[in-house]
């Protein structure tokens, strides 16, 4: 080949002038959802709120938990066997829902607007356009949710040196129940994103969100209590809790054994989200 | 160069595309033809594989446009309903569908450049009024540079300006080679840009033709003659390929097949003293209300006046 005015044009068809040879692969797919995540202002308004919601309600709840201790009133039962990193988390239960509805919206919001019909266009083969929006968002809501744990505990632990809550990164189980943290916000997100595309619609994603994580596990409680015991350590709400928990509760799963049944219900939904994007009219 | 193959779409009861075959070629603006409802607007979903036809196949360039390895380079598509997301500028819009493709940032800033967006291209889409809007579907189905460009209702909301703006685009595309498809429900407009028409109703192939063809298809262009001896001018007019009618006792005749001037040079070699002879060209428009009368799925209940009988 002589010389060529760009590194991508060739010259296939003799005679025609030479076409520049694009190509889709699943690296560009994730930096077409990278962009389109970025492009929003709702991604940074919503990952705004959840970073806010992790750090705030965990600084919030670790700062009462001093000032109960100080005013030597009698110690709110919610407190009775806190700790730092208890406190620290306690925001999590709130920002899951901030960091999965952007998740839902990610998807079914480009239902709601269209945009899918582009979407599909360029990637015809839908598939990797689901992959690369799990994992996009996936990452980021990864990433917020470590940054907000980290540095919720760091502060947290300040605020309740000295107390009998007071813990540091380097007790034992601390720093793999912060990683929990994030990783259980992450899997939450990569949730949201494949029930908003499995419902194509923002309303129906958010409503079963919530109550897969919210309404279920107090439902549960009206089984007989064998029953519930059974059922109750497998709920995602509660097998997620138990990625993040320092120590195992009774009727709870261990921390690896709750994050193989969130990643599990993750996998479960995605599939079911994989299968209606491939088999149903966009 | 799109080819349907007995293509059909159902949605429950309703058979929206029904065994469609057509093939589209390159280097001409092929216009897609039908009244609302006709089921156009399906047929190009297919066409992209937004929508999976229930039966029959369809295949551009070759094989089916999922197999393209860059499908945005075979079809450039321009679909009815808003295919944008409307917090996101049209840049930013853009540059997502690029980098599926590996599509250079010059390019968007081309095709953006194109479709005289430059001022509002950094703005949210969503605040794009209908005609600017039109414009970056039109600056999307572009941005593949494909071999294909099939635009659904292109000039709906395009100012005056736009529409010419449009048809010289289109045109220019066909004389690069590339196969042009547009839809429209409106006949004067495609009349101006469509080589080839393809006219559906109800879903069904009513014709597969060229604008002139169709002219003659319908009606042809007849010559209405008035004479004083009608009998004997019919005599001399008869011929193969020549139809003429007229009212028993009337002095007027309708002649097809035949022009006014030869008309009116046999009358003269034969001494018939004529009185009339006007030459009736039967529009497009009226060409395709004949075609598609009994396909319209809404019928408007005023009767249309003044058609060509």
């Amino acid at each position: 080949m002589s010389v060529i005015t760009s590194p991508r044009a060739t010259t296939e068809e003799p005679g025609k002038a030479p076409r520049p040879e694009y190509k889709v692969t699943g690296r560009r797919v994730l930096r077409s959802e990278w962009s389109k995540l970025w492009s929003l202002r709702s991604t940074w308004i919503t990952l705004g709120l959840g970073l806010l919601f992790l750090v705030a309600f965990g600084l919030i709840a670790a700062a009462r938990y001093k000032s109960s201790l100080t005013s030597g009133r009698q110690m709110d039962p919610d407190f009775a066997d806190a700790n730092a990193l208890t406190l620290s988390l306690f925001g999590v239960s709130l920002a899951q829902l901030a960091l999965g509805v952007l998740g839902v919206l990610v998807t079914a919001g480009e239902y709601s607007t269209g945009m899918i019909r582009s979407t599909l266009a360029a990637v015809p083969k839908r598939l990797p356009v689901l992959w690369s929006k799990a994992t996009a968002y996936g990452v980021v809501a990864l990433i917020v949710g470590l940054v907000g744990a980290i540095a919720t505990f760091l502060i947290g632990s300040q605020i309740l040196s000295g107390t009998p809550a007071e813990l540091s990164l380097s007790d034992s189980g601390v720093v793999r129940s912060l990683l929990g943290a994030g990783l259980y916000l992450g899997l939450i997100g990569v949730i949201g994103v494949a029930l908003g595309s499995l419902l194509r619609s923002v309303a129906g994603g958010i409503t079963v969100l919530v109550a897969a994580m919210m309404l279920v596990p107090g439902l549960i409680t009206l089984l007989p209590s064998a029953w519930q015991n059974n059922i109750e350590p497998y709920l995602p709400s509660v097998a997620g809790g138990s990625m993040y928990a320092l120590d195992k509760a009774p009727n709870t799963l261990s921390a690896g054994a709750g994050l193989a049944v969130f990643l599990g219900w993750t996998v479960v939904v995605l599939a079911a989200a994989a299968w209606r994007l491939k088999r149903t009219d966009a | 160069m799109i080819e349907a193959h007995q293509l059909t779409k159902r949605y429950g009861e309703t058979t929206a595309v029904d065994r469609l075959d057509f093939t589209v070629q390159p280097g001409t603006v092929t216009g897609f033809l039908g009244p609302n409802g006709a089921g156009k607007s399906t047929t190009m979903r297919m066409i992209i594989g937004l929508d999976a036809p229930t039966s029959g196949s369809v295949i551009v360039n070759g094989r089916p446009y999922a197999e393209h390895t860059a499908p945005l380079q075979e079809v450039g598509a321009l679909l009815e309903a808003k295919s944008i997301h409307p917090g996101r500028s049209a840049f930013d819009h853009l540059m997502a569908q690029a980098y599926t493709h590996g599509i250079p940032r010059r390019r968007v800033e081309e095709v953006i450049e194109m479709t005289g967006l430059e001022s509002v291209a950094k703005k949210r889409a969503g605040a794009f009024s209908l005609g600017m809007g039109q414009r970056l579907g039109i600056a999307a189905a572009l941005l593949g540079d494909p071999a294909t460009v099939m635009l659904d209702e292109p000039v709906n909301g395009l100012d005056p300006e736009g529409v010419l703006w449009i048809r010289n685009l289109l045109t220019g595309l066909a004389a690069d080679g590339r196969t042009v498809f547009i839809s429209s429900h409106l006949m004067s407009e495609m009349a101006l840009v469509a080589d080839h028409l393809i006219i559906v109703g109800r879903g069904r192939l009513l014709a597969d033709t060229t604008v002139d063809e169709l002219v003659e298809q319908t009606h042809g262009d007849s010559v209405t003659v008035a004479t004083s001896d009608p009998a004997r001018l019919r005599e001399v007019l008869a011929g193969p390929g020549i139809e003429i009618t007229g009212r028993a006792g009337s002095e007027e005749l309708q002649v097809s097949g035949l022009t006014a001037r030869e008309i009116g040079l046999k009358a003269r070699d034969t001494g018939i003293a004529l009185f009339e002879l006007t030459a009736k060209k039967v529009s497009l428009e009226e060409a395709f209300m004949d075609l598609t009368r009994d396909s319209v799925e809404y019928h408007g209940s005023t009767e249309l006046s003044g058609r060509a009988a």
